[in-house]
């Protein structure tokens, strides 16, 4: 029988069959509006208030403090263009880094193309923000910095306890200046699961994390939005989640999206443990099994299940082929399989250049993933690439290359 | 671009199942495959390939075109048969994606088989005629397809410079369409490739007629032209 490996744990996650029962009683039985008085909305209210209550445990922070949305980029949307929207400034001033997902980047375009100002702060090489360069970012109209929690190609975890908490002293020293607070906001989805999502401890005023990167529902998020942190809603109607985002309450989905970040939470501490031995073993067999590799993303500052090597030489969409027809399922860095056309933009932040993200393989690790699955793959793998190899008229230099990533200019750059 | 296959009318059953009462069923047992069969096959068993390029020997001419920056790259050797004046046989090395190296694959079949095909007739081949051969490809990867042709071109015009017929050496010209932001045809072609089909978008990847409104008129036609050309 064909085998079905799947290590794509980043792109979204199976629902956990727990998660799927919890949410069954809301669609047809409890399907209350929970705006509604009589017993079967108040049902659909309690079930509410309840996921709430879960999520900010977890977070740390009050219940008040959560609201459910349709899903990350929704999230992440809110966050940005609300925080700028609200500060009344024309231009606003946010910043954030080149390396973040595309709903922070196209929000942040957007919110450019409207007339406010947007600085990327750039990673080094091996994807940390350059913390000095964010400071130096900052200017008077400055409203908003969005950094997130863990990087979804490369895994890379940011120091977010350490720039929330150096925030916190700028904010006390712009208000004696009478200048606008900077508030915080981070993309905490590929963390969630497998990170400390504590919001006092890391210092940060807006959280989104999402339901199907925690083996929760696809098109249910949340936003953490911090008691005071002014934000204009996007969508107007009927007042739901405190007027921050209208609309009847996605009800089962929110129960599945609570009750997902409750088991991954109680799973954390021997997921992350097992994940990480894994992890470490295939990065060290591929690099050691196949030449002219490069792992991309920090060795040890990365999420637990996340592997991206550079195969230099072939093209990612053509080695996912191959993995495909052997029952593997991956996700690669090259054009060919992005609808623009531009490699992907995070391996590209790192300096490496476009031969490197154009063969970068991704293998992101998860609940159901087994040692016998990951030397499955290294035994075939090596065979693969060889054959690409042979089909591939490009041998790229792997001094040059190295010379390259060093030489790639890290400057602050706007939109 | 893709084919659409009508579904086969299926002998209903007397009761069906509460999940085949709805449209939208998961597939089950059916390998799903973003590829037409034919590139699939020349994709996993390429024809023609090259598998050592230091041991390619005797050949008329070398091509070569694109680099792994851009994504794609292929290297095309020829063989010919002087007498006739014909293609006897191209092998390749393509660093590229399942298009690109199905599309290659493709074409170094079709300049050989038959008995070969005369030169001029090859240095007519465009990219729509491997692509339609290749069963289509999705939209969105066509670009991936457009140096085949490209390749051969180069390795035949190198055959021309090596057995001393310069006079039949085929130039790709570009030509200028807007002299301020710098953009020419071929251009505008790559960027109808890789999905810019409005002028709006157009304008947007290339910055053709921003700020020259005299040439979009013929930005728009030739927009339209490279529209019909390679999704007409």
């Amino acid at each position: 029988m064909k085998k079905n490996i799947y290590l794509d744990h980043a792109a979204t996650t199976p629902t956990d069959i727990k998660v799927v029962k919890a949410m069954e009683p809301y669609w047809t039985r409890e399907f209350g509006n929970p705006s509604a008085l009589y017993s079967l909305g108040q049902k659909a209210k309690h079930a509410l208030d309840d996921s709430r209550q879960i999520v900010a445990k977890i977070f740390n922070c009050q219940p008040e403090e959560i609201i459910f949305t349709g899903g990350g980029t929704e999230s992440i949307n809110l966050a940005i263009k609300g925080v700028v929207l609200a500060s009344n400034l024309k231009p606003a001033h946010i910043i954030t880094s080149n390396f973040e997902h595309h709903a922070v980047l196209n929000a942040a375009q957007t919110l450019k193309n409207q007339g406010h100002e947007v600085s990327l702060v750039p990673v080094d090489a091996e994807g940390l923000i350059m913390v000095d360069k964010l400071w130096s970012a900052i200017k008077k109209n400055t409203v908003l910095i969005s950094i997130m929690t863990a990087n979804n190609e490369v895994g890379t975890i940011q120091p977010i306890q350490e720039i929330g908490a150096k925030l916190k002293k700028i904010n006390q020293e712009r208000k004696a200046k009478k200048l606008p607070a900077i508030y915080l906001h981070t993309d905490a989805c590929q963390a969630a699961g497998a990170l400390d999502l504590n919001v006092e401890k890391l210092h940060i005023d807006l959280m989104t994390i999402n339901g199907s990167k925690i083996y929760g529902p696809k098109g249910v998020g949340v936003l953490y939005i911090k008691r005071g942190t002014v934000l204009q809603a996007l969508i107007d109607g009927g007042g739901q989640e405190k007027n921050w985002r209208s609309g009847t309450e996605n009800v089962p989905g929110i129960v599945g999206l609570a009750t997902a970040l409750k088991i991954a939470d109680s799973k954390k501490e021997s997921e992350n443990k097992r994940l990480t031995i894994l992890r470490d073993w295939l990065i060290k067999k591929i690099l050691t099994t196949i030449p002219k590799t490069l792992l991309n993303g920090h060795a040890q500052k990365r999420l637990p299940n996340n592997i991206n090597i550079s195969i230099l030489d072939i093209e990612g969409e053509a080695l996912l082929l191959y993995l495909d027809a052997i029952g593997i399922q991956a996700s690669t860095g090259s054009a060919c399989t992005a609808q623009d056309l531009e490699p992907s933009h995070v391996i590209r932040a790192l300096g490496r250049p476009y031969e490197a993200a154009h063969g970068s393989l991704r293998l992101t690790l998860g609940r159901s993933t087994t040692k016998n699955d990951l030397i499955y793959l290294t035994k075939k793998l090596p065979s693969i690439v060889k054959k690409l190899r042979q089909t591939s008229p490009v041998s790229v230099n792997m001094d040059t290359l190295h010379s390259s990533i060093k030489k790639y200019p890290r400057e602050i750059t706007s939109a | 671009m893709l084919t659409y296959k009508k579904p086969k009318k299926k002998k209903t059953p007397a009761k069906k199942s509460l999940a085949t009462q709805v449209d939208i069923v998961p597939k089950k047992g059916e390998e799903s495959w973003l590829y037409s069969d034919i590139v699939k096959e020349h994709f996993f068993t390429p024809k023609n390939l090259v598998m050592d390029a230091s041991k390619v020997k005797d050949y008329d001419g070398l091509g070569m075109v694109g680099s792994p920056a851009c994504g794609d790259m292929m290297k095309v050797w020829v063989w010919i048969d002087k007498k006739n004046d014909k293609i006897k046989k191209m092998q390749w090395q393509t660093f590229g994606c399942a298009s690109a190296i199905g599309a290659t694959s493709m074409l170094s079949v079709m300049v050989s088989e038959n008995g070969g095909m005369p030169i001029e007739q090859a240095l007519k081949i465009r990219p729509q005629d491997i692509t339609s051969r290749l069963g289509g490809l999705p939209t969105r990867k066509i670009h991936c397809s457009v140096l085949g042709d490209k390749a051969l071109r180069s390795a035949l015009n190198n055959y021309f410079l090596k057995s001393k017929q310069k006079n039949r050496i085929v130039e790709e010209h570009a030509r200028m369409i807007d002299k301020i932001a710098q953009v020419t045809d071929h251009d505008i072609e790559e960027a109808v490739l890789e999905g810019a089909i409005t002028l709006e978008a157009i304008q947007k990847k290339t910055k053709a007629g921003v700020g020259n409104p005299e040439v979009m008129p013929e930005v728009e036609q030739l927009i339209k032209f490279y529209r019909e050309k390679y999704f007409g």
